[in-house]
């Protein structure tokens, strides 16, 4: 069981003197990663902005969204899986199965309508499927997952190993179109529907019993079971969630570049995971917030960005970088759990 | 209370594990408003009763009225429904979730689906209030102690079902006030009307806080009393059955021994041995079969002083030797060459590896003394476990069994075969005999004194006075981290003195 370093409350009286030090010192420690992580950005920003002649325009800001709107859906989805302890190492795979089957149903000739639901109910579907191996097999997400990377990923290749053009009018309608939001500043409906993902996410994980249970199963799994919580239906419903949300990254990367391949999103899994991971989700389970994943989607995004401003440097560097924060971060969070405890 | 009828009404309970009966035919009662102890050895049946209580086991046998009307319970949600909640000894919480939270989570007030934190927040604050606890219910459950969380808990278990509440052990982490705390807690709930069934080792609180008791033994009924009409010597016989009669054979085999002792060779003489920080110098010499008991409060330097001795932690100023000759014991492994073995407190976390079987924990130290290279034929390992298995009375005697699902008296006798099978010299016991029931206590004890009566010395470090003025020959008395008295175990010495050394620490 947990230890807590505050003096052994004996008493209620003791116990309520302790209030007003914790309230004052450390307003929540799990708060602190998602903090770093908005300073580091703000700076980073900053910095951009001071180096960089045009850095400081709107549209720079905007368009790290629609740059990044894939990602951003997919780490939405991977924050659930995360808060419960788990991992999803198969959104990457089923980002390519959706791009290869939009693609082909849609040079097939199928209505737009249908190729829609069909891919993000397959993606579901697969999600669905790792979850429930994992809960009823008692299988290490790690393990079921990365059967599920190679199942769609075979079966994207299966399909189809070149690129294939997607010529659907809806398609390239939704591709073309843009949502001017002041002078000068324009984006795409693929941004706006990331944004709409992480909104409604953040509400569902804040005031729903689905949201909360989440978070109980990753605090401590046999505890939830114990407190009469649904923990198994939790779980299969987070992966599911997972593999519905990579579909829908699938669906906006095929959008976005009008075609389909099969190699799409290689490693697409492990960017959604260091994104969470700088936003503050403990790896551990049972804290974090869909918030935190947008500010790492957000700090890679920005990485990237100044990147391309100072024009000079080889983009290995994204990388390189993307790895040091990502050490700086996991040490950042066990040095706060550690003082938590 | 007789008037009433049963909230609870268990009759004929029967429950078989393959190869044990562990219910047989058990009846159980409780009545709203009385707190009612279960009482037993470990492996009387209390936790498979409870488990089946709770949904965990289905029954084989008998039948289960709740309120009258007749149920089975299938899962702890259903059990939660029925009405029954169940607070564990290991507190069953979320610590990463807000107080408000663990006693709300799966209940909490919504309105369109939305969570009302507000109205949760409120009414947990209220619930608390009930039970005189004031705490900031949106702070993570992880900032409170171990006792208040129990309560959260209670709490939370209270709000759910108000008809039958089980205290699964819950003191047995706690402190003094904690527990007084936790009474208070129990007869306000007991006074609104709740059934409550408490569990405890302790017979001191049993007899605080309970009203009637039911004892089982071997998976029987032995009966069921008021606890203020049964004495505790007859509630400890009836616990134990005839084996009362072992601890008055430990005190004689301790007396024979006795004398033996006081003419052997020194094995270990510890001279101005001490750890800054640890354990302020001290003397002591241990000799062949010899028990040296370590008395003292938590946290006044028992454990420690036995650690230097055994080069689990190391000594930075003073002398050892061992048979005569000076040593510096550099890391346990130096110690085991010498003959020194350590049986350590935390059983859990220190010693027993849970997932491996009765049979590998056992061969384990001496294995590691003989290095990886060597491995211990499959047999003799057989014929030794065999013997410990039996020597110790280890039940049940399954050498293949994973260790984790023995009780605590029987994990910690397998934690003593270990030291055992390695012969060693000196044999140092950190509180073998915690949280393990009366007859296993009895057992232990019986051992240590056997083992010394072979010649082997022994330093039996406990908590329990009795149990060290029962054993040892010789008695360390410590106090803030410092030795302050050697006491020869003579009739002149009992618990009184003891503790009056212990309270004022002078050397009289």
């Amino acid at each position: 069981m947990t230890t807590t370093d505050t003096p052994p409350a004996a008493g209620a009286t003791s116990a309520a003197s302790l209030n007003p030090r914790r309230r004052t010192f450390k307003p929540n420690t799990r708060h602190i990663p998602v903090l770093a992580t908005l300073v580091l950005l703000a700076l980073m920003y900053g910095g951009g902005i001071a180096n960089y002649e045009k850095f400081g325009q709107p549209s720079v800001f905007v368009n790290l969204f629609r740059d990044n709107a894939v990602l951003l859906v997919v780490a939405v989805g991977m924050t659930f899986v995360i808060i419960t302890g788990g991992i999803d190492l198969s959104v990457g795979a089923v980002i390519s199965l959706t791009t290869t089957l939009t693609a082909t149903l849609l040079q097939g000739g199928w209505p737009p309508l249908v190729v829609l639901v069909l891919v993000l109910l397959l993606g579901s579907l697969i999600g669905a499927g790792q979850g429930a191996v994992i809960h009823f097999f008692k299988v290490e997400p790690f393990i079921a997952t990365l059967a599920g990377l190679f199942l769609a990923r075979g079966l994207a290749l299966f399909i189809n190993q070149s690129s294939i053009p997607i010529r659907d009018e809806t398609w390239k309608a939704i591709s073309q179109y843009r949502i001017p939001l002041a002078d000068g500043v324009v984006t795409k409906p693929i941004a706006l529907i990331a944004i709409a993902a992480v909104l409604i996410a953040a509400a569902v994980l804040a005031w729903t019993r689905f949201g909360r249970n989440v978070y109980a199963i990753g605090g401590n799994a046999d505890s939830a079971l114990l407190m009469g919580l649904p923990v198994g239906r939790t779980r299969i419903a987070v992966y599911t969630l997972s593999g519905f949300c990579a579909a829908l990254g699938g669906v906006l990367f095929s959008i976005n570049s009008t075609s389909g391949w099969a190699l799409q999103g290689s490693g697409l899994e492990l960017d959604a995971i260091a994104a969470c991971v700088i936003g503050g989700v403990l790896l551990t389970g049972g804290s974090g917030y869909v918030f935190g994943a947008l500010l790492g989607v957000l700090v890679t995004g920005l990485i990237q960005t100044i990147i391309n401003f100072q024009g000079d440097l080889n983009p290995a560097w994204t990388r390189i970088i993307v790895g040091v924060l990502l050490f700086g971060f996991i040490v950042m969070q066990r040095l706060v759990t550690r003082r938590a405890k | 209370m007789a008037e009433q009828s049963p909230v609870l009404e268990m009759t004929g309970i029967r429950k078989v594990f393959p190869g044990v009966v562990a219910l047989d035919g058990v009846d159980f009662r409780l009545y709203p408003g009385e707190i009612h102890a279960l009482m037993g050895e470990n492996g009387a049946g209390k936790s498979t009763l409870i488990k089946v209580l709770t949904g965990v086991y289905d029954i084989d046998g008998g039948d289960i009225t709740l309120a009258g009307a007749p149920v089975r319970i299938n899962g702890p949600l259903q059990a939660q429904q029925a009405g029954i909640s169940t607070v564990y000894q290991e507190v069953n919480l979320c610590t990463n979730l807000s107080v408000a939270e663990n006693i709300f989570i799966g209940r909490e007030p919504r309105r369109f689906g939305r969570i009302q934190w507000g109205l949760m927040r409120r009414r947990a604050a209220e619930l608390l209030a009930r039970l005189d606890l004031d705490l900031d219910v949106s702070a993570p459950l992880s900032t409170y102690s171990l006792a208040i969380q129990q309560m959260v808990a209670i709490a939370r278990a209270v709000d759910i079902s108000a008809r039958v509440l089980i205290l699964d052990e819950p003191t047995s982490s706690l402190d003094t006030s904690e527990v007084a705390q936790l009474f208070a807690v129990m007869r306000r709930l007991k006074d609104e009307g709740v059934a409550i069934l408490f569990v405890s080792h302790f017979l001191d609180q049993i007899y605080e806080v309970s009203d009637r008791l039911t004892v089982l033994r071997n998976g029987q009924l032995i009966g069921e009393y008021r606890t203020a009409a049964l004495p505790q010597v007859q509630l400890v016989e009836k616990m134990i059955g005839k084996e009362l009669a072992v601890l008055s054979d430990v005190e004689d085999e301790a007396q024979s021994s006795r004398e033996k002792a006081a003419e052997a060779s020194p094995v270990i003489e510890a001279r101005g041995l001490g750890r800054s920080g640890a354990i302020a110098p001290f003397d002591l010499t241990i000799h062949a079969g010899e028990v040296v008991g370590l008395a003292g409060l938590l946290g006044s330097g028992r454990t420690e002083l036995a650690r230097l001795l055994f080069g689990a932690d190391r000594a930075d100023q003073g002398e050892l030797s061992i048979d005569g000759r000076p040593v510096t014991l550099r890391s346990p492994q130096l110690a085991m060459k010498k003959g020194i073995a350590f049986s350590s407190e935390n059983r859990r976390t220190e010693g027993i590896i849970g997932d491996l079987s009765v049979r590998e924990n056992i061969i384990l130290a001496l294995q590691a003394s003989r290095g990886w290279t060597r491995p211990i034929p499959r047999r003799r390992q057989d014929e030794i476990v065999e013997k410990y298995i039996k020597a110790l009375q280890i039940r049940p005697a399954d050498p293949e069994r994973p260790v984790r699902n023995l009780s605590g008296g029987n994990q910690q006798k397998v934690l003593l075969a270990r030291w055992l099978i390695t012969e060693p010299r000196l044999l140092i016991i950190d509180e073998p005999t915690r949280g393990i029931d009366v007859g296993a206590k009895a057992e232990i004890q019986k051992l240590v004194a056997e083992l010394s009566g072979g010649g082997m010395a022994v330093l039996f470090v406990s908590a329990e006075l009795e149990e060290v003025l029962r054993l040892s020959h010789k008695i360390e008395v410590l106090r803030d981290r410092r030795l302050v008295e050697e006491l020869e175990n003579t009739d002149g010495v009992d618990a009184d003195r003891i503790m009056q050394t212990i309270a004022s620490g002078a050397t009289s």
